[in-house]
């Protein structure tokens, strides 16, 4: 179960995250919504621990234990995950290669064997194939010249590999076509599992046609200002943020 | 990726100095008197026994070097040297005759065994004491301070005609050869340290590759500065005959001094019509502590004459050690239809300084060049990219590309690129493309949230910089280099 508790955050000395309260049982998929502003890609990266986000109170517990003492590689091998709204690319690095480290370094982490090459081969090819990712997409430098599905796909494709136990999705969905959202979405739910929990933000309720979500939060001004059941998000479909202080969606 | 997860593995087991070639070899060695004048000369001269014409070539050098001025137009900034400190021969003493590897000293080949000399060239001192290994082999001379102590594969080599010796040997073996080429690329008249190399030289490789042969082996030459305050002036020289074939490996190390240690070497490579020459080297000597003391200073001409039609010349360089590197191995494309090719990965860090880069002078009609360089400076280092491409009024058609990309790791470290581009000839087309990145902190977030650790993300990140440039080394050194890299930068963030 992941519990944030009256979380602050200032990034550049501004207090982005005002407060915020959230609890996420294990197994469930909550989906966070808000107006542009309102410190949803922020909760992203407190939860993944990015440098220069600065917690000045509250606290966050993944499993029972403390995620803000952790450093982001043992984080990422205690199970957290963020598919980033913006991948980086690294130049001269195949995607292949990149997976394979990542996955290595993160089985090492957790006492596992390392898989061999054809294992691993065979472990990627069949995750890509549910993906419709290309294998010559593989053989690319990471993210280099790939198309914002080719990116998106690419992270879920991660996900998929690095078997986490709590997924953070940041805007996943901006920057992709219709056919693109369902592919990613199919990826998405292919990993929902008891013992998966998963926080999906999104700016628009397109996405949870594809990703139903347990719960849906409106955050506003650096809080949660309300939360419901799948259909807040269709209500908000409706009426726009703009009773949460943002433009109408 | 094996090799970062190797990196990683080997930068936690070197705790304390980083550097794993750092110890001194024990051993009695036959000195020079120290300092520099025409007694001296004679002295190297005579301790090699050669022949009176070589002995006033050297003398001729150094009655050049005494009017001319050390450069100070590079891009390093180093206290005066005081050359009358310095000596300028040191031989092992039990290395008056060196035969085979049965009469060197124990301690001499405990002390290669300790380099870590790469595998495969491990794999060939095997060979040599007759236990013969399948795949990949390179025969090696080995050079410590001022002699070469041995060279393997001599007789396997002479079968298809290759002469691989030390240069010493070869004046007495090979005379009419050395006589015919030995600074004719790099003249006596060259530069500060070249004609200085011309005078004092020591030891080095001799390759003669006969016309149409393929020479059936990797040659390369492991260098070792391991007296104090001793200038090691090796001279290599490369001759590939019509329509033959050579790649050639230099490796170097020295102990970690708190004195700095000067190289200056001069390598001159010749290739007739139709033959290739691939040059490589990974130098990897002393580069001070992180504080900046001590460490080699690297003064190095080396340059490639394309001689004949068609021929081919590629220098592939790793530079990752030395306080000072001050090295532009270039190519001469006299011959019509020639190429030239220039393929370096210069790493900085600590305090190191860099000012290398290429020379490509078009002479020849139809000739061709390729540059791609990477630097990458870390910590206080300065790392300058500084190369000349020019065309000759007779060069039609000459053509180059050049890529010079650097790259950043913190906010301590400076890159600097100066390229110069001559064109006397309208058809001449020359391409150059430069770039400067950083490692941004958020691509090592990204690494980082895939469960990399700091180490392992900036060696995959580098790596992957230096792609273009790895894959033209001799196999058995790319993971070699691979490792090199993620020491080199070892402390290099956080």
């Amino acid at each position: 179960m992941l519990e944030i508790k009256n979380l602050h955050v200032n990034v550049d000395g501004r207090e982005i995250l005002n407060g915020l309260d959230l609890t996420l049982p294990q197994g469930e998929v909550h989906a966070i919504m808000g107006p542009n502003g309102s410190g949803k890609s922020t909760l992203a990266y407190v939860l993944a621990g990015k440098e220069d986000y600065e917690v000045t109170a509250g606290s966050v517990t993944w499993k029972g234990e403390d995620l803000l003492g952790m450093e982001p590689s043992e984080r990422a091998v205690a199970g957290v995950f963020l598919a980033f709204q913006y991948p980086m690319e690294i130049p001269g690095v195949a995607t292949m290669t990149f997976l394979r480290t990542a996955v290595n370094a993160v089985r090492k982490a957790r006492g596992e064997a390392e898989l061999s090459t054809p294992d691993f081969l065979r472990f990627v090819r069949d995750k890509a194939a549910a993906l419709k990712i290309e294998p010559d997409m593989l053989k690319r430098p990471l993210n280099v010249g790939f198309s914002g599905g080719e990116k998106k796909r690419n992270e879920i494709l991660q996900m998929a590999l690095l078997e986490p136990s709590l997924c953070v999705l940041d805007e996943t969905d901006s920057g992709l076509d219709i056919d693109a959202v369902r592919i990613v979405a199919q990826g998405v739910n292919a990993l929902r599992s008891p013992g998966r929990a998963m926080l999906v933000i999104t700016h628009y309720q397109r996405l949870l046609n594809y990703i139903v979500p347990d719960r849906v939060h409106v955050l506003s001004e650096g809080r949660v200002a309300r939360s419901g059941g799948p259909e807040l998000a269709l209500e908000l479909e409706e009426t726009g943020y703009a009773e949460f202080g943002g433009e109408a969606a | 990726m094996p090799a970062v997860q190797e990196t990683v593995a080997r930068v936690k087991e070197i705790d304390v100095d980083k550097y794993k070639y750092g110890f001194s070899t024990d051993i009695e060695s036959i000195k020079a008197p120290k300092g520099l004048n025409e007694d001296i000369v004679r002295f190297i001269s005579a301790k090699k026994g050669e022949p009176d014409w070589l002995l006033e070539w050297r003398l001729e050098a150094y009655r050049r070097w005494l009017t001319m001025q050390e450069p100070t137009w590079a891009n390093v900034k180093y206290p005066k040297i005081d050359f009358q400190e310095l000596y300028y021969y040191a031989a092992p003493k039990s290395m008056e005759a060196p035969k085979s590897l049965d009469e060197v000293d124990p301690e001499l080949l405990r002390t290669y065994e300790r380099l870590g000399i790469p595998l495969s060239e491990q794999k060939v001192l095997a060979g040599v004491e007759g236990a013969q290994l399948e795949g990949a082999r390179v025969a090696v001379d080995a050079v410590f301070d001022s002699v070469s102590v041995v060279t393997t594969f001599k007789e396997e080599l002479a079968k298809a005609g290759v002469i691989f010796c030390s240069v010493s040997e070869a004046v007495k073996t090979h005379p009419e050869l050395v006589r015919k080429y030995l600074g004719s690329v790099v003249p006596i008249t060259d530069n500060f340290y070249a004609t200085l190399n011309s005078a004092v030289f020591s030891d080095g490789s001799f390759v003669y590759v006969p016309p149409g042969v393929r020479c059936p082996m990797e040659l390369s030459t492991y260098f070792r500065i391991n007296e104090k305050q001793t200038g090691q002036f090796e001279r290599t020289l490369i001759i590939a005959d019509k329509g033959s074939y050579v790649s050639y490996l230099e490796g170097c190390t020295a102990p970690m001094r708190d004195e700095n240690q000067l190289h200056a070497a001069v390598v001159e490579l010749v290739a007739l019509d139709d033959a290739e020459i691939k040059y490589s080297t990974v130098q990897n000597w002393y580069p001070g502590d992180k504080e900046g003391k001590g460490g080699v200073y690297n003064f190095v001409t080396k340059r490639g004459d394309c001689r004949g039609a068609r021929s081919k010349i590629s220098w592939t360089q790793v530079e990752t050690g030395s306080a000072i590197t001050w090295k532009y191995p270039s190519c001469i494309l006299r011959g019509d239809g020639s190429r030239g090719e220039f393929y370096s990965i210069a790493i900085s860090n600590g305090y190191q300084q860099i000012d290398s880069g290429t020379k490509m002078i078009h002479l020849g009609r139809n000739t061709s060049s390729r540059i791609i360089s990477k630097g990458i400076a870390a910590g206080h280092s300065n790392n300058t990219y500084r190369g000349l491409v020019s065309a000759h009024r007779r060069a039609a058609n000459a053509r180059n590309f050049t890529c010079c990309d650097s790259l950043l790791i913190g906010d301590q470290c400076g890159a600097h690129t100066v390229p110069y581009i001559e064109a006397k000839n309208a058809s001449a087309t020359f391409e150059h493309e430069a770039t400067t990145s950083k490692i941004s902190d958020d691509q090592l977030f990204y690494c980082l949230q895939r469960g990399l650790s700091e180490e392992e993300a900036v060696a995959l990140i580098v790596n992957g910089f230096v792609r273009d440039v790895l894959q033209h080394l001799p196999m058995e050194f790319m993971a070699e280099t691979q490792k090199l890299i993620g020491i080199s930068l070892e402390g290099s963030v956080g």
